[in-house]
């Protein structure tokens, strides 16, 4: 196979273009990098709309309560819960980690540093595998008796741990299985990403090499794998606590529900980071290529990287600045996390400073690039409150922090996806995007996007619970200023959802319809753009594996006559 | 799918892709039972009481199976000697001692807990049986789940076949060793 030659390997691939199960079994069982990631990203796709859908089921409810949703009909209070509880686990696990890290990470990895695969193809198909029975498990404790569980995305005991409170007892068993399996796949898939970056990296590709992309999937991976053990520690716990009547988490046994919140939170602070740097990694390569210019401090941005990685893992109690805390302990927590906006700023300077001077086209992906900038940028600074310990005493469990952490992850989850999906569209499909369609996707997207949390902060700051079922309920809290924010809210959001039409109308045109993409449709430098579009199995005749004389972001050099230098290119 | 994709035989740090992916699980392994032991550890300094819970253990049964598993180490240790000189044959008899003394560890564990549930003993008594029956539990999935990579390791060794691995399970074994070394003065000697 290694010795064939360039015309008698392409001979092989079109009468047999793919090793291995043929027919439907083929897109089923393989264990091709490239048809992983789209599994993933077809099965993460599905789930943000499920996820999309109870939003709006739930955001129908806050604004005209009691009335009947179309698609849906009247929302119970434990309906409610459950709605609010899936589409926070839905949109974290289901969509932002297996879209970004997963499709993208199995799709740019191997293309990137030049392989033909994952070092470990098998074990990568068993993670989609897991991933896959995951997500039914979840979708599946929807429809159970009792419903859904609906104790919140961070399920804390006692809520979480006993059927006679949350009324859901398979629904809470199930989730917790469901997120448990979720864990398993993104641990071999996690692995895989790792060795196969250190070890199968193409002849040449250094260290510095690498384009920041697969350095920032690859941290995400490292960060993961090293926080998410106490909380698969505190699910065994936790489903104790439900299925065997244990009491780790119960005071009355000699537990402490605290304990959770640790347990969640040392996991669950990382997490955040574990889905923004891929993100910001897509980011960076979008904005060096469509700014035509170097990437501003490749080595500052990794260290920065890896600091905002460590930082990451000393930050998680200023969840629990009301739980109960020592104050000392709060003050200690509040410091580590004011520090973190350092190198997270430090990385959206280094964005800014690429844009500097360069010659930028505001093609579709580019707009996503630098919306994801400025979006991601509120939701930043808007944590800088939470972050504090004298004002999260206020702001805690309000609109605020809604709207803040979904000003971090819209930006990391939708844009950053939709930023990645236009740009590489035409490398995963072999077809180009719609421009047009794009631009009226974009501004469909993000105009509404505000519309929907600005009013969300104002609420929080009024005071706003964010965890009521009818806000009719309570008087003070339901006043007529009060709710035309939530309608507006509300109208945002089904202005939002129906411009997501737009993007799918424009998905299966081009698939079908669309012009056919040239290798290297954006000029652009690193590897995945010297094969074809899309690229074969193997990537790359097994004789012409690429190799690497430069890094990723040879952009606009004056000594040279073309603005690009791609990365195989010999001197 | 015969033969192996090119990323596969690649190795750009000069460290076996196989021997990397090990240390990577154990990572991912140590925050596990870090996580669960970081709990136990910090409740057992709040609960002084828990001493009493812990005096009924089977602390002689807890040191046998100390020793079963440290010698099991060290016949993992000359399979891997085995199979770095070639002798696929003998490595897949260390390999298969090895697992009888995951077997042996097991049967052990059993009728000990047998012992301490008829006593009365379960995982509900209190939140230090819960702790015991939860580590030592997980710890016990991970000697089945050795013991049964470790056979199809031993039958491709036996026949030749991928002896690199033979020092893989062995390092993955040392970690199921190193977690009982831990495990057996928290749960059972501290009182």
């Amino acid at each position: 196979m290694v010795e064939a030659t360039a015309e008698v390997w392409h001979a092989q691939h079109e009468v047999h273009e793919h090793h291995g199960p043929q027919g439907v079994l083929k897109y089923l069982w393989s264990t091709d990098h490239k048809v992983i990631s789209m599994q993933y990203l077809f099965t993460g796709m599905f789930m943000a709309v499920v996820g999309g859908f109870m939003a709006y089921v739930f955001r129908m409810q806050l604004a005209f309560p009691g009335s009947s949703v179309p698609g849906f009909g009247i929302v119970s209070p434990g309906e409610y819960n459950s709605l609010v509880t899936n589409h926070g686990s839905i949109m974290i696990f289901w969509v932002a980690m297996p879209v970004l890290i997963a499709a993208f990470g199995n799709f740019l990895i191997p293309l990137m540093i030049g392989a033909d695969d994952m070092v470990f193809p098998r074990i990568n198909r068993l993670s989609f595998q897991v991933f896959f029975i995951s997500a039914l498990v979840i979708l599946g404790s929807l429809f159970v008796e009792g419903g859904g569980f609906g104790g919140a995305w961070t399920a804390y005991p006692p809520l979480s741990a006993k059927g006679v409170y949350n009324q859901t007892p398979l629904g809470a068993t199930l989730w917790l299985i469901g997120v448990a399996l979720e864990f398993v796949a993104f641990l071999l898939g996690g692995i895989n990403f790792i060795t196969t970056l250190m070890n199968a990296r193409a002849p040449g590709m250094k260290a510095y090499d690498i384009p920041m992309v697969c350095w920032m999937i690859v941290i995400a991976s490292i960060l993961f794998m090293l926080s998410v053990g106490p909380l698969i520690a505190g699910a065994v716990m936790l489903l104790f606590d439900q299925t065997l009547g244990t009491g780790f988490y119960d005071p009355a046994m000699g537990g402490d529900p605290v304990l959770w919140q640790h347990l969640f939170w040392f996991f669950g602070h990382p997490e955040v980071y574990v889905v923004m740097l891929p993100a910001i990694g897509i980011t960076i390569d979008i904005v060096a290529t469509f700014a035509r210019k170097k990437l501003f401090g490749y080595k500052l941005m990794l260290y920065t990287t890896v600091a905002t990685g460590v930082l990451s893992f000393f930050v998680w109690a200023h969840h629990q600045f009301i739980s109960g805390i020592d104050p000392r302990m709060a003050n200690v927590f509040m410091v580590t996390t004011l520090l973190i906006s350092v190198p997270i700023a430090e990385l959206m300077f280094v964005i800014i400073a690429t844009l500097y001077g360069g010659s930028i086209r505001l093609a579709t992906p580019m707009l996503w690039a630098l919306a994801f900038i400025a979006e991601f940028l509120i939701g930043g600074v808007t944590g800088i409150f939470l972050g504090a310990s004298g004002a999260d005493i206020y702001f805690h469990d309000t609109y605020f922090v809604l709207a803040h952490f979904h000003y971090t992850f819209f930006p990391i989850a939708i844009i950053g996806t939709f930023a990645a999906l236009t740009y590489w569209f035409p490398k995963m499909f072999g077809k180009m995007m719609s421009d047009k369609l794009g631009k009226i996707h974009f501004w469909g997207t993000i105009i509404p996007f505000n519309f929907i949390f600005i009013p969300l902060f104002v609420l929080g700051m009024g005071g706003q619970h964010r965890r009521i079922y009818n806000y009719q309920h309570f008087p003070d809290l339901a006043g007529a200023d009060f709710q035309r924010l939530r309608i507006i809210a509300t109208v945002a959001l089904l202005v939002m959802l129906a411009f997501q039409l737009v993007f799918f109308y424009n998905f299966i045109r081009s698939l079908l319809r669309g012009e056919k993409a040239p290798k290297n449709p954006w000029n652009a430098n690193t590897l995945e753009w010297t094969t074809e579009s899309p690229p074969p199995h193997g990537n790359w005749p097994p004789d012409q594996m690429p190799k690497v004389y430069r890094g990723p972001y040879e952009y606009g050099r004056p000594d040279r006559e073309s603005d690009f230098w791609p990365q195989d290119e010999p001197a | 799918m015969s033969a192996k994709p090119i990323a596969t035989t690649r190795s750009a740090t000069g460290i076996p892709t196989g021997r990397l992916a090990v240390w990577w699980l154990l990572a991912s392994e140590v925050v596990i039972f870090g996580g669960l032991l970081g709990s136990y550890i910090m409740h057992r300094v709040g609960h002084p009481e828990w001493a009493e819970a812990a005096a009924h253990t089977q602390v002689w049964f807890g040191a046998f199976n100390t020793l079963v598993l440290l010698t099991s180490s060290f016949t993992a240790v000359l399979a891997h000697q085995a199979a770095e000189s070639g002798q696929g044959k003998k490595a897949a008899k260390f390999l298969v001692m090895t697992m009888g003394g995951a077997l042996t560890f097991l049967l052990v564990k059993s009728i000990e807990w047998t012992i301490e549930i008829s006593h009365g003993y379960t995982i509900t008594t209190n939140t230090f049986w819960s702790f015991y029956y939860t580590a030592a539990g997980l710890h016990g999935l991970h000697v089945i789940a050795g013991a049964i990579i470790m056979g199809f390791i031993a039958v491709d060794a036996w026949r030749g076949r991928e002896l690199q691995r033979v020092e893989l399970i062995g390092i993955y074994w040392h970690f199921v060793d190193l977690v009982w070394i831990f495990l057996f003065p928290l749960l059972y000697i501290a009182k």
